[in-house]
């Protein structure tokens, strides 16, 4: 290609905000894994939130999965999206200052995260906890992402585009997509939203959302970068990149499809959940494609995966793909699942997808990626090994005891005798059975964290001996010729790089005009069979449902009664559609670590309510639900009841102009009634006015209207 | 279930663009050598102005 008669160009990679991303994954990497340490010490010894609201399991779990999925994982994917993408279009990104926008923008969402979480302020959907400003702010910096790539994309110097840069691609559009259409939210405050989809219809879109953010953040990206940094690791090709091209379309048609499998035996319709059942299976052809393309790239180096950490990193990673895509296909066939769903074995499943394939894959990358970008030499290749045994042993420690406490808690839950009965009534039976395991996942998990400090350690050590001048390289590439016809000039060229960028910010924008114009027809429940029995919340219940959502509440019950025989028993009649149309955000969870609320509603006295919010053991022994102490001596905040209930009214819930103008006197003349009825046990009329009293007007609503 | 009226067809419509980027892709010959773009990523550019040439030198 390199003739005499052929321009050649001069450019510079910018590398430091490779570096600057690389960074921000060690430390956000530690920050989520220790959080997930110490939820995972509440789950073995309920104390270990030391009586404080802000450490406790329902608040900190989504400070948990957002921080290791979009701040560890992310910062993973930028870090390896930018110095893999320059490397393959020979050019430099599009914009330095649009890079340092994205970087200190998505910093800047990760802290605010990282305040609000804790705070209580969420919106209650599972890796979607974010209120609307801090949404805003993700579908900005998220756009300047796209500008940022597209623009470099078009000023590329090489034609082809390399199977990596496809899934990139489609990681961008993707997430765009999801991410606003399952954020459409009304603000009733500055912190304070409602989703605009109600019940199931919220449900079938969080779990589209859910699922497609392991598919389209947690798994396309990193195929990209596996794509790009396992042949540079070995120095070989990649084992077929036919298989790879064939894998990327194949793989990317079905993903958005399988969603529904989070919603098996639901009140979702029925033929919804076999579709998501079907796509699911199907899944599982690409996604070995991928894995095995993989790990034959590795094929007759095994020598060398047994002496460099990097090899071993991305073996076991691809490995532990391997294993997680058979394990999703599996746990979506309805029979499975009816065993798998609510138990810790989902929780295993996710680690061994979070941390087997997106930790693993991560640390080869940095490991690849840090000697390289400082112009060095990694500090310690033993320290690297110690690392990849450390978390691989934790890895095998977590994932094997929550498959165990899930199988076994799922069959106790199960479990009839020749009469018909239970075999353990008691819910709390089946948790202080699978508590020792609790403590193995904690030791587990304590390793992983230990591992990654190792690697921050690792890390820095090898910052410090790199040499303290560092320059920009400067390469030469062929001028692109292939852009420029005899029939165009590089006037054209340019345009051609800014339609495209055009075409990007075109499409989110008629994206979210489709979604406006769209929304407020779907607001309706035209085609859920209306039970007139169901009526909407009183602003006291609805003030307590929001101090439901606010403790995490749906991080350890569910509130869906599955048609099941032991369900029904257990808990009453299986939910119905009907039952959640004024739900929003709905609250059917995903995990039951205490027993599912659906019908909880006036199964037990007021009185039983306040005492087990203060001291859960003093009603139920072996309980491992935290304090809420703090409910009893909080206010419920009345005055912004009317404008909560102003919104819920614009987005269709049937209340009336009185309703919302008597708000606060109704909510208090019920809290009154509430405190009342428990005055006689010595509860104080002082408490009407505490958050306590809402949450057990909420409590006691709970599935009544339906039982009917 | 209206949603569904909503999602089916945004599924499609991503679908339909993923589509009609394959098609360009394919005219425009993206996918006619499948063989050689693997190789290709594994050569090492050279820095011109360094001292020190630390990678092999590219081929094209």
């Amino acid at each position: 290609m390199t003739q005499n008669n052929q321009e050649t160009e001069t450019f510079k990679y910018d590398d430091k905000i490779v570096k600057m991303f690389s960074l921000a994954t060690l430390l956000w990497g530690a920050v989520g894994m220790l959080v997930g340490v110490l939820i995972a010490s509440q789950l073995a010894n309920w104390r270990m939130n030391l009586g404080l609201e802000w450490l406790t399991f329902g608040r900190l779990r989504p400070l948990h999965t957002n921080a290791v999925i979009f701040a560890f994982v992310g910062n993973s994917i930028f870090a390896g999206v930018y110095y893999s993408l320059q490397r393959l279009c020979k050019a430099r990104l599009f914009s330095d200052t649009l890079s340092k926008i994205h970087f200190w923008g998505w910093q800047l969402i990760i802290v605010s995260a990282a305040i609000t979480l804790p705070l209580g302020i969420t919106m209650g959907k599972e890796y979607a906890e974010l209120e609307w400003p801090i949404d805003l702010a993700i579908t900005l910096i998220w756009v300047i992402f796209a500008v940022n790539f597209f623009g470099t994309l078009f000023k590329r110097r090489e034609k082809h585009i390399y199977v990596s840069i496809w899934f990139y691609i489609a990681t961008i559009i993707t997430v765009a997509m999801l991410h606003i259409v399952n954020s459409l939210e009304m603000p009733v405050s500055f912190m304070k939203s409602y989703p605009v989809f109600a019940g199931v219809q919220d449900a079938l879109i969080q779990w589209w959302y859910g699922h497609n953010a392991v598919a389209f953040f947690l798994t396309t990206p990193v195929l990209g970068l596996m794509y790009y940094f396992v042949p540079k690791a070995i120095n070989r090709p990649v084992y077929s990149y036919r298989l790879s091209i064939v894998h990327f379309w194949s793989l990317i048609f079905i993903y958005i499809w399988a969603g529904p499998h989070h919603l098996l035996y639901t009140s979702l319709p029925e033929w919804a959940q076999t579709l998501g059942m079907v796509f699911s299976v199907m899944l599982w052809a690409p996604s070995w494609g991928g894995m095995i393309n993989g790990l034959l790239t590795l094929r007759g180096a095994w020598d060398r995966v047994r002496r460099e950490p990097i090899l071993k990193f991305f073996a076991t990673s691809l490995t532990f793909y391997g294993m997680s895509t058979f394990e999703g296909p599996l746990l979506s066939i309805k029979s499975v699942n009816a065993l798998g769903h609510y138990t810790d074995w989902i929780i295993g499943h996710v680690h061994g997808g979070g941390i087997g394939w997106n930790y693993f894959l991560a640390a080869g990358m940095l490991y690849y990626m840090i000697p390289k970008l400082w112009n060095t030499k990694i500090y310690s290749v033993k320290l690297g090994n110690i690392q990849f045994w450390t978390g691989t042993i934790g890895l095998g420690m977590y994932y094997v005891s929550m498959l165990v406490a899930g199988i076994t808690q799922g069959l106790m839950w199960k479990a009839i005798d020749d009469k018909g009965d239970l075999v353990y009534p008691d819910f709390v039976e089946t948790v202080t059975r699978i508590i020792p395991l609790y403590y193995v996942r904690l030791v587990g998990g304590l390793l992983v964290f230990a591992s990654i400090i190792i690697m921050i350690y690792n890390v820095w050590k090898t910052i410090a001996n790199a040499p303290k001048e560092q320059e920009e390289k400067t390469f030469e590439a062929p001028a692109p010729t292939w852009k420029t016809s005899p029939t165009t000039d590089s006037g054209h060229r340019k345009l051609e790089g800014m339609t495209a960028v055009f075409t990007v910010l075109a499409f989110i924008a008629v994206f979210i005009g489709t979604a406006i114009e769209f929304v407020p027809a779907l607001m309706s429940n035209k085609f859920i069979e209306i039970n007139p029995n169901i009526k909407p919340y009183t602003a006291l219940e609805l003030a307590g449902r929001d101090i439901y959502i606010r403790e995490g509440c749906y991080t350890c019950h569910s509130q869906m009664i599955r048609p099941m025989a032991n369900e029904l028993q257990r808990y009453g009649k299986p939910s119905e559609a009907t039952e959640f149309i004024y739900d929003r955000p709905f609250q059917w969870g995903s995990r039951r670590i205490g027993p599912d609320l659906a019908r909880e509603g006036g199964k037990r006295p007021d009185f039983w309510h306040y005492r087990h919010m203060i001291d859960p053991r003093a009603m139920t022994p072996g309980s491992i639900m935290p304090e809420y102490s703090w409910l009893e001596r909080k206010k419920t905040d009345f005055k912004i009841l009317p404008k909560k209930l102003k919104v819920m009214a614009a987005l269709g819930v049937p209340y009336t102009e009185d309703d919302i103008k008597y708000a606060v006197p109704m909510a208090k003349a019920q809290a009154e009634r509430i405190a009342k009825g428990m005055e006689s046990e010595g509860v104080s009329m002082k408490k009407a006015d505490k958050q306590l009293i809402a949450l057990i007007a909420y409590l006691q609503r709970l599935g009544k209207d339906g039982s009917q | 279930m209206d949603i569904l009226f909503f999602t089916i067809p945004i599924a499609l419509f991503l679908a339909l663009i993923f589509l009609g980027v394959f098609v360009f892709s394919v005219f425009k010959g993206q996918f006619e050598d499948l063989d050689t773009p693997a190789y290709r990523i594994l050569l090492e550019e050279k820095n011109i102005k360094g001292k020190n040439n630390d990678s092999e030198q590219s081929g094209n």
